[in-house]
C-alpha cells in the first residue's frame, strides 16, 4: 500500500494513500470535535473530514479557542 | 438601560478582553464585575486541552466575540474567521487584519477585502480598523453595521490619541455603531470616548494587567456608564471665560 506523509500542527505522520481528514484526527488522537480545521491554508468543516482526502506534503492545521483581546 | 448592536439587545456598552488574566477565577471574578455581555476569545494552532480560561470564561454565560488577531492577509482573516464560526458557533467576528508589526495598525486594504468576503458569507463584521474617516466609509459600504476605530496602539494604554478624528466619524458617521477598541489605559480614557458619543468602548490589557483585575473592570463599568449618561444628557458646552453660576445681584456690599 502506498504511503504519504502529511503535517499536523507540524508534526509529520504517515498515512495510507488516500486518507481521509477525519481518520488522521482519529489516529493522532485528537478530540476531533474541539478542534477547527485546515488543510493548505484552507477551511475544512467538520461536515467534509469523510470527504477530504489528503495528498502527500500536505499542511493540516488544527486550531483552539483560546483567550484574546 | 438596554441597546442593540447587530440586532442583538446587550445591557453593557463596555466589551472585554479575555487575555492576560493571573488566573481563570479571576478572569471569571472581572468578567462579573465589569457586568459586560461581550467578551472577545482568539484562536490558535493546538490540539491540546486548555488551561482552564476558556471553561471559565464560558462559565459566566457572556455571547464570545472571536477575534482573528495574528492574522496579516484578508486570506488569513477569512480562513480563520470560517473557523471561529465552526467552533464557537458565532456568525460575529472582529475583524484584525494587521499592516504594520510595531504599531500593529491594521491594513485598511486587506481588511476590506476581508470584509468583502465575510459579508457575502454571512458574517456580522466587527472590524478592527484606524480612525480614518474615509476607510471607515468603505467598510460601511462593504456592508459592516459596526466599527471599532482605534484609540491608539493595541496594548499601549495611551488613550485617545485624536479625538478630533474619532468626534469627525461620530459626526460624519451617525448610523454606524462606533466601538473604541484598543489603547485605552484607564477609566478615564473610556468615559471620554463615551462623551464622544461613541456606543460601547472595547479593551483588556487595562483590565487584565491591573494590579487588581476585578476593581479595575467596576472601575471601568463606572466610568462607561458615566460617561454615557453625559453623553445622551448633553454635556456642557466648554467657554473661553467665566460664567457666574450663582444668581447673585452683582456685588453683595454695593448697592
Amino acid at each position: 500500500m502506498n504511503e504519504i506523509t502529511v503535517t499536523l500542527n507540524g508534526q509529520a505522520h504517515q498515512l495510507p494513500a488516500e486518507t481521509c481528514l477525519a481518520e488522521l484526527l482519529q489516529r493522532a488522537g485528537v478530540d476531533a470535535q474541539a478542534l477547527a480545521t485546515a488543510v493548505n491554508g484552507e477551511f475544512v468543516p467538520r461536515t467534509q473530514r469523510n470527504e477530504r482526502r489528503l495528498q502527500a506534503g500536505d499542511t493540516v492545521l488544527g486550531f483552539q479557542a483560546i483567550v484574546g483581546g | 438601560m438596554s441597546w442593540t448592536i447587530a440586532d442583538v439587545a446587550l445591557t453593557s456598552r463596555f466589551f472585554l478582553g479575555s487575555a492576560g488574566y493571573p488566573s481563570p477565577e479571576i478572569l471569571h471574578a472581572a468578567i462579573k464585575a465589569s457586568g459586560t455581555d461581550v467578551v472577545t476569545v482568539g484562536l490558535r494552532r493546538q490540539l491540546g486541552s486548555d488551561n482552564g480560561f476558556i471553561p471559565a470564561l464560558l462559565d459566566t454565560g457572556v455571547r464570545l466575540l472571536p477575534n482573528t488577531a495574528g492574522c496579516r492577509s484578508a486570506r488569513e482573516a477569512v480562513t480563520l474567521a470560517q473557523m471561529a464560526r465552526e467552533l464557537l458557533g458565532t456568525h460575529w467576528i472582529k475583524l484584525e487584519v494587521v499592516g504594520d508589526e510595531h504599531t500593529l495598525q491594521p491594513d485598511p486594504f486587506e481588511l476590506l477585502l476581508a470584509t468583502e468576503a465575510l459579508v457575502k458569507d454571512g458574517f456580522e463584521v466587527f472590524p478592527y480598523c484606524t480612525d480614518d474617516l474615509v476607510t471607515c466609509q468603505r467598510l460601511l459600504d462593504a456592508g459592516c453595521r459596526i466599527l471599532m476605530p482605534w484609540g491608539a496602539p493595541i496594548g499601549s494604554g495611551q488613550g485617545l490619541l485624536n479625538p478630533w478624528a474619532l468626534r469627525t466619524l461620530r459626526a460624519r458617521l451617525p448610523g454606524a455603531t462606533l466601538v473604541v477598541d484598543a489603547g485605552i489605559g484607564a477609566p478615564s480614557h473610556a468615559a471620554l470616548a463615551m462623551e464622544l458619543g461613541f456606543d460601547a468602548v472595547l479593551l483588556n490589557s487595562a483590565v487584565a494587567q491591573a494590579v487588581d483585575p476585578v476593581r479595575m473592570a467596576a472601575g471601568f463599568a463606572g466610568a462607561i456608564a458615566g460617561g454615557r449618561a453625559g453623553f445622551e444628557a448633553g454635556l456642557l458646552v466648554p467657554q473661553d471665560m467665566a460664567v457666574a453660576s450663582t444668581p447673585v445681584s452683582a456685588r453683595p456690599f454695593h448697592l
